[in-house]
């Protein structure tokens, strides 16, 4: 596993990551409570971008309604928790089985009836509407009025439940943006990932190669969903409320494009560049205008829009494709990876 | 010689139009095939009946003992049936070794072994100096070789070619026959439509002529091309002089 994860790796390369990695294991102790909970947001969308990518980025499907997951994964757990006293990570495999069986369920419909192109974007959009009007009336979960989890003071940190500090819960989804990098980049060199950008790339062509095109893509969607699933854990209980109409909200879904969007739809390094790029940019903006005290509510969707259009005004492919380049870094997936594994 | 490949009565209609009709042939293990006829005669029909890309209206297609006939197309391929496009589509955003490797996963589960697999197609093919790079940036005739390749890559018993000489200049022709009278030597059958008769009669052993869908001739290549039928609708008069 570690040769296909580093085989094709620079020892340069190699060094930079380490050094990087110890950076961020170490920025809690460094950094303020503010600065943290910027660095959270940011892994947070590294992560949701990272499994968006799967059925996007990897597969060619649009998706418009990835929110439907994190919502799903976000209301499973913790309804559990709140109604059964059962913790958020034994309630995540309930979780994850959810947004496996709703992505499985559109992934079905769509591809047995053919359904492609922008038209598959629009179920997803579809889908995750239908839920966000669902959830507003279904009152376990307290319909329009919110699910709320119980809020207190915690003294120490309680990993079980999800219970504690900014700097557990930085913890928490560092190391989720990490393995989702790393799950992705395995998947990539794998057969799995050669038949996802081959059906990306031409469906018909891949289908003359043997390749169950129906049935990769039934993968491709279960596994985005499942690995989404577990952002939405994560969502309500950081956030300790959930309302259909935020969570499930279709800003929520746009949100998870726009990393990977701006960052490099398809690589794995993208969805991570864009995260940075974008809340570190739009929170310095933020803080910008509050110094200025100037009251402008709807200036991070400006923002969003003018990053987005100068992205792809100059950087069709995102801003990761022409900087690995500069940097030697756009050898092609795989290819080297299985020399190593060769020798 | 046992026929690999025996089709029965195909007949496929779009709506009104009768693109194939009632055509019959054998393919027997380790022959070089070829369908010729003018354009629209229905050759590129019959194929993607062969491969799964549509299902004949009438008729059955048997392979190896086995009905084929309205399987779709990966099912087909998993059979052993390899195919190339008429117009080629390779994966764009991959490296020619990469989209070898898609075809040589069907065999090879392990991307290492898929890859070794992959250059050794691509050295066959004379594509080996390319492997690095996107198949997007190759040339024409490249990406016919690149056709052939990954269809290779799958290991088939049966290769289906769609017009793979069809703008190479004569000497790609010659080498394209050489690697393909290779590939045929070491055990693989190979159905092709071609219009390059330079590469029918230096390959073919069998020859079928279709003709608004329906067959005109079939035989020995030299006998073919002297049929008055095939003379009148196809090759016109003076090819056969």
């Amino acid at each position: 596993m570690m040769r296909l994860l580093f085989s094709d790796v620079s020892a340069g390369t190699r060094a930079l990551l380490l050094v990087l990695a110890i950076a961020l294991f170490a920025a809690p102790f460094f950094v303020g409570d503010y600065l943290l909970t910027i660095l959270i947001l940011i892994f947070y969308f590294a992560y949701t971008g990272q499994a968006w990518n799967v059925l996007t980025g990897f597969t060619g499907y649009l998706s418009l309604g990835h929110a439907i997951y994190v919502g799903l994964g976000a209301y499973t757990t913790a309804a559990l928790y709140v109604h059964f006293g059962i913790g958020p990570w034994v309630g995540l495999p309930t979780a994850v089985l959810i947004c496996a069986a709703c992505g499985a369920i559109m992934g079905f419909l769509a591809f047995r009836f053919g359904v492609g192109g922008v038209y598959f974007a629009i179920l997803t959009i579809a889908f995750c509407e239908f839920t966000r009007i669902g959830f507003d009336h279904l009152k376990w979960v307290g319909g329009s009025g919110g699910l709320f989890l119980p809020v207190a003071n915690y003294a120490h940190n309680d990993l079980w439940n999800l219970r504690g500090s900014p700097t557990m819960f930085y913890y928490v989804m560092l190391i989720a943006a990490i393995v989702a990098l790393a799950l992705c980049r395995i998947m990539m060199r794998t057969r799995i990932g050669y038949y996802w950008l081959a059906i990306r790339e031409d469906e018909q062509a891949a289908q003359a190669l043997g390749i169950d095109t129906f049935r990769y893509k039934m993968l491709a969607v279960v596994i985005s969903a499942a690995m989404t699933s577990f952002a939405g854990m994560f969502f309500a209980f950081y956030y300790n409320n959930l309302f259909p109409e935020q969570t499930l909200n279709i800003a929520r879904s746009i949100e998870i494009t726009l990393g990977p969007f701006i960052g490099g739809v398809g690589t794995l390094i993208g969805p991570i560049v864009g995260a940075f790029v974008l809340t570190g940019l739009s929170e310095t903006l933020n803080e910008v205008l509050a110094l200025l005290g100037i009251q402008t509510p709807g200036a991070k969707q400006v923002f969003y829009g003018f990053a987005l259009l100068f992205v792809i005004v100059l950087m069709p492919h995102g801003i990761w494709p022409p900087l690995a380049k500069r940097l030697g870094l756009d050898k092609p997936t795989g290819r080297r990876a299985a020399k190593g594994a060769q020798r | 010689m046992t026929a690999l490949l025996e089709v029965h009565a195909l007949s496929k209609s779009f709506r009104g139009l009768r693109a194939v009709q009632d055509a019959s042939f054998d393919v027997g293990a380790g022959e070089i095939f070829a369908i010729i006829g003018p354009n629209g005669a229905g050759k590129t029909t019959l194929f993607n009946m062969i491969a799964g890309a549509f299902a004949p209206t009438s008729g059955t297609i048997t392979f190896c003992g086995e009905r084929i006939d309205g399987l779709a197309a990966d099912a087909i391929c998993r059979r052993g049936i390899g195919r190339t496009f008429q117009i080629v589509r390779p994966f764009p955003a991959l490296t020619v070794v990469e989209n070898v490797m898609v075809g040589a996963l069907l065999k090879e589960r392990q991307a290492a072994l898929a890859e070794r697999k992959a250059d050794e197609v691509l050295r066959q093919l004379d594509l080996y100096e390319r492997r690095d790079v996107r198949a997007a940036s190759l040339t024409l005739p490249d990406r016919k070789r690149l056709e052939v390749a990954r269809a290779l890559a799958t290991e088939p018993k049966l290769l289906l070619l769609d017009e793979v000489m069809a703008g190479l200049r004569p000497t790609e022709t010659d080498r394209m026959v050489e690697v393909l009278k290779a590939i045929n030597r070491s055990g693989l059958t190979i159905l092709l439509i071609e219009h390059v008769m330079r590469a029918v009669m230096a390959l073919a052993q069998q020859v079928l002529v279709l003709h608004h869908g329906a067959v005109i001739a079939q035989g020995d290549p030299a006998a073919v091309v002297r049929d008055p039928a095939v003379i009148k609708s196809y090759l016109g008069t003076e090819m056969a002089g």
